[in-house]
């Protein structure tokens, strides 16, 4: 008798990983098991509808991840044998791996704890699977760009104690509470705000034209973290997608809840990304796509294609998308200047841009760089070669929900500062749009509770009460090493030395 | 209004094949080279075929070993054995 050796195929395989992963309980009952299920008002009537077109399975996964790594570790070793960090355009550029490894890492970390725990909270045994891989997904993404960075940690500034600073230092508050706020959410808004809006329909912002730009500037290790990290990205955004079109195939009064979430975390995410567009604009010496291009590609037309595609449900485009599209010409420039002023409490460094930076800049904002921005350079520039230059010691107002300093303008009103406030239960909030007041208001118990770096200065729970203690004491940022200008600072000196222009202070990067 | 998929690959060795394959199979697509990367986008559908691949490496093809390769997708997925479908319906 022959016998048949038929292969699987891969829908076959998909489902016989699943099959036997989902029961009826008996001796317990199912919203005991599951009590995070019900309470967003999000109504499942079938799980078995959920649906992940990757179909992979964990044979797959294991092999294809394995193969990632090994790819990825090899570039590594041959960049630090090789002592690639010295082929990058500029040190300037290290700057931005400073802004990454405390901002963006610790989400890594965050997502693959908010993975698992979402993961367990759901009784249909195909969203578990995907929350299990994505968030052993994570956990490699926050361990490789470590690794990546370790090598720039023997040679810059500023890479030191990343983990610390992101639960401590006021700029970095803006990603770790965005992360908080996701984490500290129900299973299905979790979803929605990191599967969906985050990875979806906003993050190729970063991890697509910025890498690239990281390419474009010579450093082969993050452009690899970034892309293996981003391959992943590719099955997390469709589990991105096919998770809201499941919610919202579910049940019809799944729709507003839905719509208001990606009303508040295209928002959230739009406003931790203003990070990004100064990366973009201001940290890639060697520059390839202003940050206004990659908005009008990545969210303009590939997010404008997504909203027509969900219209079929009854969901609108995010609320707030035009004072997003509108911020693009903007964005990056209000956010450098302000840096530009609080360098003496960052672990990285700013400059003025370069006269062919500035000029780039006009070409690619030519309606709002040369009215607005390059004035502003001109005169910071003549302020610092008069040897003044300029460090704001007063503390910024945060907004309450984003906690991004109130430096943004009104849509149409580049000179008007857009600013909102709110009296609540006797105690008077701050905001820095209508739409982080709209998020406050719709959850006025959650955001009251922020934890906001000025106000807890001024109150005493960060070490000292002067700047100087505070950002040396409580954040670990070294004084006259990690901050203040890059023009005269030991990375700058360091760079020239590799250069072979001048002879540094120290002479750790001569072998 | 126009409705755009794409999908972006790490500009290597595999996906200079994968990029052939694509482009021969949707005639309608764009290609665009950046630095490290290679970005194909094209209205409303985009297919690649295991078939195709597999001609142009001269081997078998696994349709998921491209998930080594991709960087970012755009569009409802479908795949199976024999394809990779990216399209807005």
């Amino acid at each position: 008798m022959a016998v048949q050796n038929k292969k699987l195929n891969l829908k076959d395989k998909y489902q016989y990983l699943t099959r036997d992963m989902g029961w009826e309980p008996t001796y317990q009952k199912k919203e005991d098991i599951f009590p995070h299920e019900d309470f967003e008002g999000i109504k499942i009537t079938d799980w078995s509808q959920w649906e992940d077109p990757f179909r992979l399975t964990m044979d797959s996964y294991w092999k294809y991840q394995a193969e990632k790594e090994k790819k990825l570790y090899a570039i590594f070793d041959a960049f630090a044998q090789n002592n690639g960090h010295q082929n990058i355009s500029d040190a300037r550029y290290v700057n931005a791996l400073k802004l990454f490894l405390g901002g963006v890492s610790p989400l890594e970390h965050g997502a693959y704890q908010g993975y698992a725990k979402a993961g367990r909270q759901f009784s249909g045994t195909g969203a578990r699977v995907a929350c299990q891989m994505q968030s052993i997904d994570e956990l490699r993404h926050s361990q490789t760009q470590q690794h990546a960075m370790s090598h720039y940690n023997k040679h810059f500034n500023g890479l030191h104690d990343a983990a610390h600073m992101h639960d401590r230092v006021w700029f970095l508050s803006v990603p770790k509470s965005f992360f908080d706020d996701a984490r500290t959410a129900g299973p299905f808004e979790f979803l929605t705000a990191i599967s969906f809006s985050f990875e979806y329909v906003l993050t190729n912002l970063l991890f697509v034209p910025f890498m690239s730009g990281a390419a474009y500037n010579g450093d082969m290790a993050t452009v690899t973290f970034g892309f293996s990290a981003q391959s992943d990205e590719a099955r997390h955004m469709t589990l991105g997608l096919e998770v809201i079109k499941f919610i919202l195939e579910q049940h019809e009064d799944n729709v507003p809840i839905v719509q208001r979430w990606i009303d508040k975390w295209f928002w959230r995410g739009f406003r931790l990304l203003s990070l990004v567009s100064m990366m973009m604009d201001y940290m890639l010496p060697n520059k390839v796509m202003s940050w206004s291009e990659a908005w009008e590609v990545y969210y303009e037309q590939n997010g404008g294609a997504l909203f027509k595609d969900l219209e079929r449900y009854g969901i609108r485009p995010p609320k707030y998308q035009d004072v997003a599209n509108d911020a693009k010409h903007h964005l990056s420039h209000q956010l450098w200047t302000t840096f530009y002023q609080y360098s003496h409490a960052t672990n990285f460094h700013t400059w003025v841009p370069e006269k062919e930076e500035m000029d780039w800049m006009s070409e690619k904002y030519p309606d709002t760089f040369d009215k607005y921005y390059r004035p502003r350079y001109e005169y910071l520039a003549k302020e610092a070669a008069a040897g003044r230059r300029f460090y704001n010691n007063t503390l910024p107002q945060l907004c309450q929900v984003c906690q991004v300093p109130n430096l943004f303008t009104e849509m149409g009103a580049p000179t008007k500062l857009s600013h909102r406030q709110l009296v609540h239960e006797g105690e008077r909030y701050h905001f820095c749009s209508e739409a982080c007041c709209d998020i406050f208001k719709h959850e006025p118990e959650k955001y009251v509770q922020a934890w906001l770096p000025v106000h807890q200065i001024y109150q005493g729970n960060c070490e000292g009460e002067d700047v100087e203690t505070v950002v040396q004491k409580y954040y670990h940022i070294n004084i006259g090493e990690d901050n203040f200008e890059y023009l005269g600072s030991p990375d700058h000196k360091r760079w020239m030395s590799i250069k072979g222009e001048k002879p540094a202070d120290e002479n750790q990067d001569a072998a | 209004m126009s409705q755009l998929v794409f999908i972006v690959f790490q500009d290597n060795d595999d996906s200079r094949y994968l990029a052939e394959a694509v482009m021969d199979d949707n005639p309608h697509a764009e290609i665009q080279h950046q630095p490290a990367m290679i970005r194909i986008q094209a209205e409303k559908r985009l297919v690649m075929n295991r078939e195709t691949m597999e001609e142009k490496l001269g081997r078998d093809w696994d349709v998921q070993e491209m998930l080594v390769n991709v960087i970012s997708i755009g569009g409802n997925v479908d795949e199976d054995d024999d394809h990779f479908i990216l399209e807005w319906k």
